[in-house]
């Protein structure tokens, strides 16, 4: 037996086992297999509509809601199956946040009524201010807007915005952030605060997010996992996919060559 | 250089001929507001506001009452047809899709088109005949039949122009859908609606035919919903229909009653729907 100076290997908090996503009679996963180790980063790459999005919208049974969509398989959240038919979507949503391509925070609800929207929407009230601060802070926000709290949403910039619909994920405490593409409408200095702010969350949070940008996944993730047209066809460490990818559709893809 | 010439002149003719079109299509307008006050605004005084009607050759006399019924009126249809109509439309928005919303769209784009005199025979046959009497409630069914269509036609469209990026944003909070579509949705179609609202209660105070057989009218003043009620718009067609110079000027001055009061509804819906705006664009 050698000593005991390993490290423990890493708990699994998401476990991807044979899934497949339809949009009607068109599949737009075949057979996805993967996992993602507790608090650590996960990025999805991959060409236009190669069903990233598709992917981590069935982790929180987002998918379901398109008119004729459907997904088939296991998505094991600590072990338990989220498509069981005992698991609550509803209840579900709030364990696993999402954070959209584009920032969309509720226009009729003021800076700091956003941050505590999970709450008020669902009909509870009471004093959060601490929750809301604790959360403005951990997205990198409260120094910014701590004056303007109660101003429209719709006033601050777009990469403000953006934060502010990552410090509402944040509130509800979720155990997983899913993050579609949450870059794509901001300019480099909004995307280099998003991915400094990416990195201290992971202390906390499992993170899946997908992005377009490979600079970004080379930089902000643990691991990488490449789609194309629907199939999941690499997933590794991401230095290993970016340096050695088994696959040369990994390679062409990471080195420019398509995409 | 012919060819610019040409181009010109067309040009100029083009301009011409819509700016005579714009002229014929206000020119009505402008006559009617200026026939209306010209000849209602000399029988204004504050006693018309809250007097009742006087006999033929008493002096004075006003529509008080008959402003008083029409709100009440109003009021009762908004009642009925506010939920109904914002209901309808946001199941037509969200749930529409179906065999059921089509059937729903259909139904309310039929029931758009009916004459408003045939509504107001519905109301008669429904509660004046049974009820053996004409009645407030009555015509607020009446009203009220008319403003189900235009309220949720216009209500699903405002639902419809919310973003849905706002309904997945509240979804993936773990909001329910119904409260979504009650606290996200609503809330943000809510300025549109509630000018929408305000067109279709604007429109109804206008209506003459649904309330002659059913509110019918009356000289004296009611809020009770089981009696008959006076209304601006059969004040002014009695008044009109009469023999009797005096009451064809309090024709014209209640006339006048009547646009200030339309007038004043539509400004408070412009008044909504600019709030609205202010705060998509701030």
């Amino acid at each position: 037996m050698p000593a005991l100076v390993e490290p423990a290997p890493p708990r699994t908090k998401l476990a991807v086992e044979g899934l497949e996503a339809w949009f009607g009679a068109t599949r737009a996963l075949h057979q996805v297999s993967l996992s993602v180790p507790e608090r650590s980063v996960l990025a999805v790459i991959g060409p236009s509509g190669c069903g990233k999005s598709t992917f981590i919208r069935c982790l929180n049974r987002m998918h379901e809601l398109v008119p004729g969509a459907r997904a088939t398989g296991r998505v094991l959240l600590d072990g338990e199956d989220l498509y069981s038919g005992a698991v609550d979507p509803v209840e579900l949503r709030r364990r696993v946040g999402m954070v959209f391509q584009r920032p969309n925070p509720f226009p009729t609800l003021s800076v700091a009524e956003n941050v505590l929207a999970g709450f008020l929407l669902n009909g509870a009230h009471g004093d959060r201010r601490e929750v809301m601060e604790r959360c403005l802070r951990q997205a990198a926000l409260w120094d910014e807007v701590k004056d303007r709290l109660h101003a429209s949403p719709l006033s601050l910039s777009g990469g403000q915005q953006q934060r502010l619909c990552i410090a509402r994920a944040l509130a509800i405490e979720p155990e997983v952030l899913l993050m579609d593409e949450p870059a794509s409408a901001l300019d480099p200095i909004a995307t280099a605060k998003l991915e400094e702010l990416i990195h201290e969350l992971k202390a906390r949070y499992t993170i899946v997010i997908v992005t377009h940008n490979l600079q970004q996944a080379a930089r902000a993730s643990e691991y990488t996992a490449f789609f194309y047209l629907g199939e999941l066809v690499e997933v590794g460490r991401t230095d290993q996919i970016f340096t050695t990818p088994r696959s040369t559709r990994t390679e062409d893809y990471v080195t420019g060559k398509f995409g | 250089m012919s060819g610019r010439r040409a181009r010109q002149a067309r040009d100029l003719a083009m301009t011409l001929l819509c700016g005579a079109a714009v002229v014929v299509a206000l020119a009505p307008l402008a006559s009617l507001l200026w026939l209306v006050i010209a000849r209602g605004l000399p029988g204004l005084s504050p006693t018309f506001f809250v007097a009742r009607p006087a006999p033929v050759g008493e002096p004075g006399g006003g529509v008080g009452n008959a402003i008083v019924g029409t709100l009440f009126m109003v009021g009762l249809a908004s009642l009925i047809a506010v939920p109904i109509g914002i209901g309808a439309g946001v199941f037509l928005a969200e749930r529409g899709d179906g065999p059921l919303g089509r059937a729903v769209r259909f139904t309310a784009d039929v029931l758009g088109g009916v004459p408003s005199i045939v509504v107001g025979i519905v109301a008669y046959a429904v509660l004046v005949i049974p009820m053996r009497r004409f009645s407030a409630l009555a015509g607020g069914l009446a009203l009220a039949i008319l403003m189900v269509p235009t309220l949720a036609r216009a209500s699903e469209e405002f639902v419809r122009l919310v973003p849905s990026a706002l309904r997945e944003a509240s979804l993936a909070l773990g909001v329910p859908a119904w409260r979504t579509s009650l606290r996200v949705v609503l809330r943000t179609a809510l300025g549109g609606i509630v000018t929408a609202a305000l067109l279709a209660v604007a429109r109804a105070a206008g209506e003459t035919a649904p309330l002659l057989f059913t509110a019918l009218n009356n000289q004296y003043w009611n809020v009770r919903p089981d009696q008959p009620t006076a209304s601006l718009t059969v004040q002014i067609f009695n008044y009109a229909i009469s023999p009797y110079p005096q009451w064809h000027a309090q024709a014209w001055s209640a006339a006048l009653v009547l646009l200030l009061l339309v007038g004043l509804l539509n400004l408070l819906a412009r008044l909504a729907s600019r709030d609205r705006v202010r705060e998509g664009g701030a």
